[in-house]
This record gives structure tokens, C-alpha cells and sequence, in this order.
């Protein structure tokens, strides 16, 4: 299968700052795919290159299996891209804007589908208010519809949440999650890593320019982070073999960073044959915060390192 | 419609939806020099024989309200999408540059010719203003129009602030519109300034323009459109360019 997004070696330097180093990336058809990353690690240049919005100084990238520079008309009829900033057209109402920009990509006959996406995100009452007249919110809305107007098959958000209020966020989460059961590929980036964490099936962790991290969620939270569980034991003591485990220790309650399920049975047993009762255990899911944090200063360290 | 017809009609939509603005005031302002200089001037000046003043003056005064609005209108209107931020709306869908630079050239002449042919209509009703040829009259207000539109598209992208267009307007453009022989033929210049004045493109619209009215001109007709041309293939080629390397637009 031809994958929706396909990024090959990109290079992207604006003056003697490399911004993006030798980028590789693959997002399947229909993933719900997250870039995370700190501010300035990368996301939106990349994003921009996928868009045209930016042209990389090296490498390639294919939307759909059709190469954003050369094959452009094609690749940008398959991707709508939701930008970070509240941009719009003053002169405009919300429908002419759609209108508008659904044209642009030379579509007939659209407005049943404008319709729709105007339904579908709340802004019947105001179709034919002029953009500026519009809150903060409401125009974040029609930045989401204008994404939609060209049905692209893939969809890219950059920050689609930030400054935003909780009930629009989760309206918006419903319907993209919508979108991506429709066999949309979503891909984007958030500050929010809860967000991340619900929504996605994979995702790339960008730092300075490079990916030091692409897996699925589940993968990055068991395997890099392990477990953590916690005890209340009777007596209120550890074995020697265990104390080097002990994160925390208070108010009768250790709390054990373990690899995996497979270590919590050497727990056990350890714990039984010193004759210890476990009065009370919990298994706490690390999240990928904790992940990113890990990661984000794991990498660092390494860099302080190697200087 | 496709996406080429999409962007001439958003761009026409643009101005015509502050057409007060970018019609109707620069044909007020032009009729209220016309109503000025021919007052003062009437009784002193006569360029042509058997033409007063005044009716030399309505051509060249139209075609700058022309010039001067078909630059305004691609300009204006790339500034306020790049400072906003909202041309990324253009740049994200499938439009080819050749297409982008057309639809803002057109647009710009659309606004040009109504401002001229608004002008026309309200002085025809107090003065006769002879026609020799209209085809030479359109032929000189389309190219004027559209080089002034292309050179907008420049300006426009160029320009990061409201300012630095503005000084592109008030130091190059209006000079030289003004320098262009609106208000004179350039026959009536010292030797110094006609030399200058053959450089400047836009004494070639003025010329060539009136030439349409009057068929008189201080040079050929066929010489200054064979400028313009010129001047147009010039300036559409490094607007071109432009628009394909993403100068500016395409980070």
C-alpha cells in the first residue's frame, strides 16, 4: 500500500541554523500519526515542506505516492492542512471563504459538502458573518473546515487545540476521530501529550531537528518506560534485591519502577521468599509525558556528553 | 469554476467590495484635478492646435488614475495576505504560479479600466472628448494596466511592511506617473528632461494613449506599444521567477 505520507532524507537549513537533519518518515494510510517535540525541535518546518509551504534544500517527500514538488497539483488535492496561526481573509464571510477555497482546487459543484462541514463544526449561525467578527474558536473552526473542503485524504493538524477551550477541543477530537474512521490518515502535532496518548497509533518525538523516537504508543509507554507499581507490604520493609527498585518510599507505600509484566513475577518472588505480605498493589500506567520528559532530557545528557 | 477563474473572481470581489475606495475615490480625485488644472490653466496653455487644455488633459490624467490603481490593487491586496499570513490559502492548493500571477495581473487590470472608463463617462458629460481609434486607446490602457499589475505582484511580495509599499508608491510609482507627460508633451521639455522622460516607461502609456484620443503623440504609436511589450515581457518574467522559487512566499 502506497503510504499517505512518505518524507525521504530531508534536509531543511535557514541561514547556519540546520533546522531539519535528514528527516525519514512513513505514515501509513489511515494511522492517526502525532509529531511531538518542544518548541523549535522541527515540527512545523516539516509540516510545511509536506505542505509546500516550505521547500526542503534536500530530500523528498510523497503525499499519496505523488511528490510534493514535482507531482504538486496532485499532492496537494490529497492533503488539507490546518495551520498553526488563526489566519483569514477579512473581506470574506466564513462561506465565501469556504467556497472560495474550495475552488481553488477547481471543485464543481461543492456546496452540499460545504454544507455539511459547516454543519458538521457548528458554524450554521454564523456562515454569512464576516471573518472578523469571528471569536478566536470559531475561527479555528473554519481554519478545520477549510482543511475539508477538498475531501483530501490526508489531513494534517498543527497545534489544531492550542488556545482553545475544552468543549470546542473535544468537538473537534469527535469529529476528527470521525474523519480518521472514514479512513482519513491524520497526522499532528500538540503540546498536549494526553492528547497524543488518546488519539494516536503511533508517534515521532522530534528534537533539534532530528526523529530520535517513532513507535506506537503502547510501545514507547511498556518498553522504555516500564512499570511502576505500588506496595503496601506487612511488615513495611523491602529485601535487599528489591530496594534497588524503590522510586519512592512513604506513608507505608513503595513505589517500584519495574522493565515489564515479566519483572513483576521476580517481585513476587522476591517478596515471598523473604515472607513479606502484600497488603495492597497497584500497577500505575506510566504516559508518554513521562516518555517525553524521559527522552527529551535523556537525549540531552547525551549531547552534554559528547561535547 | 476552476481554480484560475476562482482567484481573478476572489480578486475582483476583493476591491469591489471596498469599491469606494478603490474606484469611485480615485475617479473623484482624478475629476477634481481635471476641474483644478483646467480652471487655472484653460486660458494659458495650449499643446495641440484645436485642442484646449482641458480635453488634452483628460487622457493622460485617466490613464494614470489607470496606472496607478492597476498597481495598487495587486500590491495592496499580496501585502495584506503575506502580513496576515492568509495567502497560505493560495499557496496550499493546487494553483500553478502561472496561474497566481495572471489572476492578480487581470484583476489589476479590471480595476485600472473601470477606474479609466468611470473617469470617461462622468468628463464626457461636460466636455467633447474626440476618439481617433479606440483599438490603440484599449491597446495602451490593457498593457499599461497589466505591466502595472505585474510590477504590483513584485512590490506586493517584496514589501514585509505597509511602509515600505507606500514608499515604493510615493517615491517611484507617483513620480513617475507624474513625470510621464500627463499634464505636458514632452516636446515642450529642455533637451536634459525629454532625454530623461524617454526612459521612463510610463511616458510611453501617457503617449500612446492620448495618441488613441488626439492621433497626435510625441512618438509612434507602434514604438511605444513595442516598449511596453517589452517593459511587460521584462517585468512578467521576473515575476515569474519570482512566484516559482517561492521568493518570500515559500519559505
Amino acid at each position: 500500500m502506497i503510504p499517505a505520507i512518505e518524507v525521504r532524507q530531508v534536509h531543511k537549513r535557514f541561514g547556519t541554523l540546520h533546522a531539519l537533519y535528514g528527516i525519514d518518515l512513513e505514515i501509513n494510510a489511515g494511522e492517526f500519526f502525532a509529531l511531538l517535540g518542544p518548541n523549535g525541535a522541527g515540527k512545523t518546518t516539516l509540516i510545511n515542506i509536506i505542505a509546500g509551504l516550505a521547500l526542503a534544500n534536500s530530500g523528498s517527500v510523497r503525499v499519496m505516492g505523488h511528490d510534493v514538488v514535482s507531482g504538486y497539483r496532485e499532492a496537494r488535492r490529497m492533503l488539507g492542512v490546518v495551520p498553526q496561526e488563526l489566519v483569514f481573509d477579512p473581506f470574506f464571510t466564513v462561506r465565501e471563504t469556504l467556497v472560495f477555497q474550495s475552488g481553488y482546487f477547481g471543485m464543481k459543484r461543492n456546496n452540499d459538502w460545504i454544507d455539511e462541514i459547516i454543519h458538521h463544526l457548528d458554524l450554521a449561525d454564523k456562515a454569512d458573518t464576516n471573518m472578523r467578527l469571528l471569536s478566536g474558536g470559531m475561527k479555528r473552526r473554519v481554519l478545520v473546515a477549510q482543511a475539508l473542503v477538498h475531501k483530501p485524504q490526508v489531513i494534517v493538524l498543527d497545534e489544531p487545540t492550542a488556545g482553545v477551550d475544552v468543549e470546542l477541543r473535544q468537538a473537534l477530537w469527535r469529529f476528527i476521530k470521525q474523519l480518521n474512521r472514514n479512513g482519513h490518515t491524520i497526522v499532528l502535532t500538540t503540546h498536549y501529550l494526553e492528547e497524543a496518548e488518546a488519539l494516536c497509533n503511533r508517534v515521532a518525538m522530534l528534537k533539534n531537528g532530528s526523529i530520535i523516537v517513532l513507535d506506537s504508543v503502547r510501545n514507547l509507554i511498556s518498553n522504555i518506560s516500564g512499570l511502576r507499581i505500588r506496595l503496601r507490604l506487612s511488615p513495611d520493609t523491602l529485601p535487599t534485591a528489591l530496594q534497588l527498585l524503590t522510586i519512592n518510599h512513604d506513608q507505608g507505600s513503595y513505589i517500584l519502577a519495574i522493565e515489564g509484566y515479566s519483572q513483576l513475577e521476580n517481585v513476587m518472588t522476591a517478596l515471598h521468599a523473604a515472607q513479606i505480605q502484600i497488603l495492597d498493589m497497584q500497577i500505575l500506567q506510566p504516559d508518554l509525558e513521562e516518555v517525553f520528559v524521559k527522552l527529551m532530557h535523556g537525549t540531552e545528557n547525551l549531547e552534554s556528553a559528547s561535547v | 469554476m476552476n481554480g484560475f477563474l476562482t482567484l481573478f473572481y476572489k480578486e475582483l470581489l476583493r476591491f469591489w467590495k471596498v469599491g469606494l475606495q478603490t474606484v469611485f475615490a480615485p475617479m473623484l480625485s482624478t475629476l477634481l484635478y481635471l476641474l483644478i488644472f483646467s480652471h487655472v490653466l484653460e486660458e494659458r496653455v495650449q499643446v495641440y492646435p484645436s485642442v484646449t487644455y482641458t480635453v488634452f488633459l483628460i487622457p493622460g490624467l485617466v490613464i494614470m488614475a489607470m496606472l496607478q490603481n492597476a498597481f495598487a490593487n495587486s500590491s495592496s491586496s499580496l501585502i495584506q495576505s503575506t502580513v496576515s499570513g492568509n495567502h497560505i490559502f493560495m499557496l496550499l492548493s493546487p494553483l500553478s504560479y502561472q496561474e497566481i500571477f495572471t489572476a492578480y495581473v487581470l484583476a489589476s487590470v479590471v480595476r485600472g479600466l473601470l477606474v479609466g472608463l468611470g473617469i470617461c463617462v462622468v468628463t464626457l458629460a461636460f466636455f467633447e472628448l474626440p476618439l481617433y481609434s479606440f483599438a490603440w486607446v484599449f491597446a495602451f490602457a490593457l498593457m499599461g494596466t497589466a505591466l502595472l499589475g505585474a510590477l504590483g505582484i513584485i512590490a506586493g511580495i517584496w514589501a514585509e511592511k505597509f511602509e515600505q509599499l507606500a514608499a515604493l508608491q510615493n517615491f517611484i510609482i507617483l513620480p513617475l506617473t507624474f513625470l510621464s507627460g500627463v499634464f505636458y508633451t514632452i516636446s515642450s521639455l529642455p533637451p536634459f528632461w525629454q532625454g530623461l522622460s524617454y526612459m521612463n516607461p510610463f511616458f510611453y502609456m501617457v503617449d500612446g494613449f492620448r495618441y488613441g484620443f488626439f492621433r497626435a503623440s510625441d512618438v509612434s504609436p507602434y514604438l511605444s506599444l513595442g516598449i511596453l511589450v517589452a517593459w511587460f515581457l521584462a517585468v512578467s518574467w521576473c515575476t515569474l521567477r519570482m512566484l516559482k522559487t517561492g521568493y518570500k512566499i515559500r519559505k
